[in-house]
């Protein structure tokens, strides 16, 4: 990828982190950590990867994108708005009563999401159907999916692991946000799912390892698993929680709890500074 | 008369209706011999998707294939389908209310011999309170098929409970099954008998034996648990004054609280509610429906009791 689109997208995935601090702020609940380490990835996936229509989110044969750690619908939502499937606006609704931005993913409320996820395991085993649905109807539309690393203790995570290469489901690519931490800490501490990659190289997956804000290396797993046949891949990306806020990076006490005023302001001021200094490399 | 256990009405009704609509699917979680699903495999194996033993897994992946415009008959056992795997039909069907079909066989105290682990009697309780959800317990084998009919033809999420014993037929060959609608099969005036699955041929025979004693007892077949025929129920509750109820199904949450929750709100009637209190037990079906009150003797001997507290 060339240095200024990367630049680009880098801008973009600081925008989508400033909607979902927004959001999180406006709503005074929320998971500001888990939503700020996927930005890059969601930024990837939505603005170079996923054929989708923003003015035509049903559009027939488009690719699918479930989220399976569903809390970090901030995350979701911000790049679906920086995207063009609504107003950025929208963001300071987010959890709010009447609101289309519910708390979790809702499918038929949000445009743009594909299925409602918020309980852990579910959503991978819905994108799998998903990528099976291809299958059946002999249709080249790719489907993706994003767990958490703590979501991996889900027992039904490891149905849908046996499922994927069973059906050669090689139209499906799902990422593992391995920031280490989930809500009581260090995943290796609370219930260890390590080690991730030979579990699923065991499972009969294809395994990737990369860089979660690394853009060269998130285009080249995509592109190893697009080219990969016969079996659906993992990405396993290593990632910060709470990426790109100083004070809220590896920090599980974000997880799931929202800033106050002076926390947020100077979180949107940090990666306004951020944007400022990549757009001056532009 | 024909005896069919409504598994098997399933297991033909999918290759029937299932095999010309393309966009049916049937998935099955290792259990396809006991469902009966294997019949569809063996005519259609290219839409038949074994899932193993992963009900969970099962529901979510019925989700993503309904979710890309498939009907996908996701089959259990009921245990495994309403019990195990509740909270994915919650979270991942009902919510977003897709296309999912749960075919749901071996329901009730009459698996028998497997004893309580497999004798799911809390199905219908726990599906009733996922909104959106249609619930139907057909009663014998036309009907079963012609439920299958209808939920293929319906958008939304069904749940189908289908049972393992053979039972009688209780309606005619030329049945129109209708969605939501009871079926007032015997008419009556001093009681009503509102019975649902296998019960309902047990109940026609209870009705036979309180005329027999001069005691006119009203048959109604509740056919779709929910959305339940409201009208049907509290006309009989104002012709007749009494009503009983029986399913095999625990009494708390089932035909027994639907049928009371629009009795008590709108016309209000002496009601026993006959299903089991307990877990169930290995044993042969005829000795556990002893054991259970679930008998033509205690639908009679229950009547009397409510047309007495009128």
């Amino acid at each position: 990828m060339d240095a200024k689109r990367i630049t680009e997208l880098s801008i973009i995935a600081n925008k989508v982190r400033k909607h979902a601090l927004t959001g999180v702020y406006s709503a005074q609940s929320g998971h500001p950590g888990g939503s700020l380490s996927i930005a890059d990835v969601l930024t990837y996936l939505y603005f170079e990867v996923l054929n989708i229509d923003p003015k035509n989110p049903d559009m027939e044969g488009r690719d699918r994108f479930v989220l399976s750690k569903g809390h970090t619908a901030p995350a979701l939502y911000g790049t679906l708005a920086e995207r063009g499937f609504f107003d950025p606006s929208e963001m300071k609704n987010l959890r709010k009563f009447g609101s289309f931005l519910q708390g979790h993913p809702v499918l038929g409320k949000v445009p743009g999401v594909e299925m409602s996820t918020g309980s852990l395991g579910q959503g991978v085993c819905v994108a799998g159907g998903m990528a099976l649905a291809a299958k059946l109807d002999n249709k080249d539309y790719r489907v993706y999916s994003i767990l958490g690393d703590g979501e991996l203790e889900e027992g039904q995570v490891w149905e849908q692991a046996m499922f994927a290469p069973h059906y050669k489901l090689d139209n499906f690519t799902i990422f593992i946000d391995n920031n280490g931490l989930q809500i009581d800490g260090d995943i290796t501490k609370v219930m260890n799912p390590t080690p991730i990659d030979k579990k699923f190289e065991a499972f009969g997956w294809h395994v990737i390892k990369c860089n979660a804000h690394d853009f060269n290396e998130l285009e080249a797993a995509v592109n190893e698993a697009k080219a990969t046949k016969g079996k659906p891949t993992a990405v396993i990306m290593q990632s910060v929680k709470g990426k790109n806020v100083s004070f809220m990076e590896n920090n599980p006490a974000w997880h799931g709890a929202a800033p106050k005023e002076d926390d947020y302001n100077r979180a949107i001021a940090e990666l306004d500074e951020q944007i400022a200094g990549l757009e001056a490399m532009l | 008369m024909a005896k069919q256990a409504t598994r098997a009405s399933y297991g033909q009704a999918l290759v029937k209706y299932g095999i010309p609509n393309k966009n049916v699917v049937v998935l099955d979680a290792d259990l396809s011999k006991s469902t009966m699903t294997t019949k569809f495999k063996e005519a259609c194996p290219e839409r038949f998707i074994n899932m193993g033993i992963a009900e969970a897994d099962m529901m979510c992946v019925a989700a993503g294939l309904a979710a890309c415009g498939k009907i996908a008959f996701a089959s259990s056992f009921a245990m495994f389908a309403a019990g195990r795997a509740f909270e994915q039909i919650r979270n991942s069907i009902g919510y977003p209310h897709l296309n999912v079909k749960i075919g749901a066989t071996h329901a009730g105290i009459s698996v028998g011999e497997d004893g309580a682990s497999h004798q799911c009697l809390e199905d219908i309780a726990l599906m009733r309170t996922i909104p959106g959800m249609t619930i139907i317990n057909p009663a014998d084998d036309i009907e079963a098929q012609l439920a299958v009919k209808a939920a293929m033809e319906m958008d939304g999420p069904v749940y189908m409970r289908f049972g393992r014993l053979a039972v009688e037929d209780v309606n005619p060959e030329d049945y129109k099954f209708e969605l939501g609608k009871g079926v007032q099969l015997k008419d009556g005036t001093d009681v009503t008998l509102i019975a649902t699955g296998l019960l309902v041929q047990e109940s026609l025979k209870a009705a036979q034996m309180l005329a027999d004693e001069g005691i006119s007892a009203r048959v109604i077949n509740i056919h779709t648990i929910k959305p339940i025929d409201e009208e049907i129920i509290i006309k009989a509750a104002k012709e007749t004054g009494a009503i009983v109820t029986a399913e095999e199904h625990y009494v708390m949450g089932g035909l027994g609280s639907a049928v009371s929750e629009v009795v008590c709100q709108n016309a209000p009637c002496p009601v026993k509610i006959i299903g089991t209190e307990d877990f169930g037990q290995s044993g042969k079906p005829a000795e556990l429906f002893e054991a259970y009150g679930l008998t033509v003797e205690n639908i009679v001997k229950q009547a009397k009791t409510v047309i007495a507290r009128k």
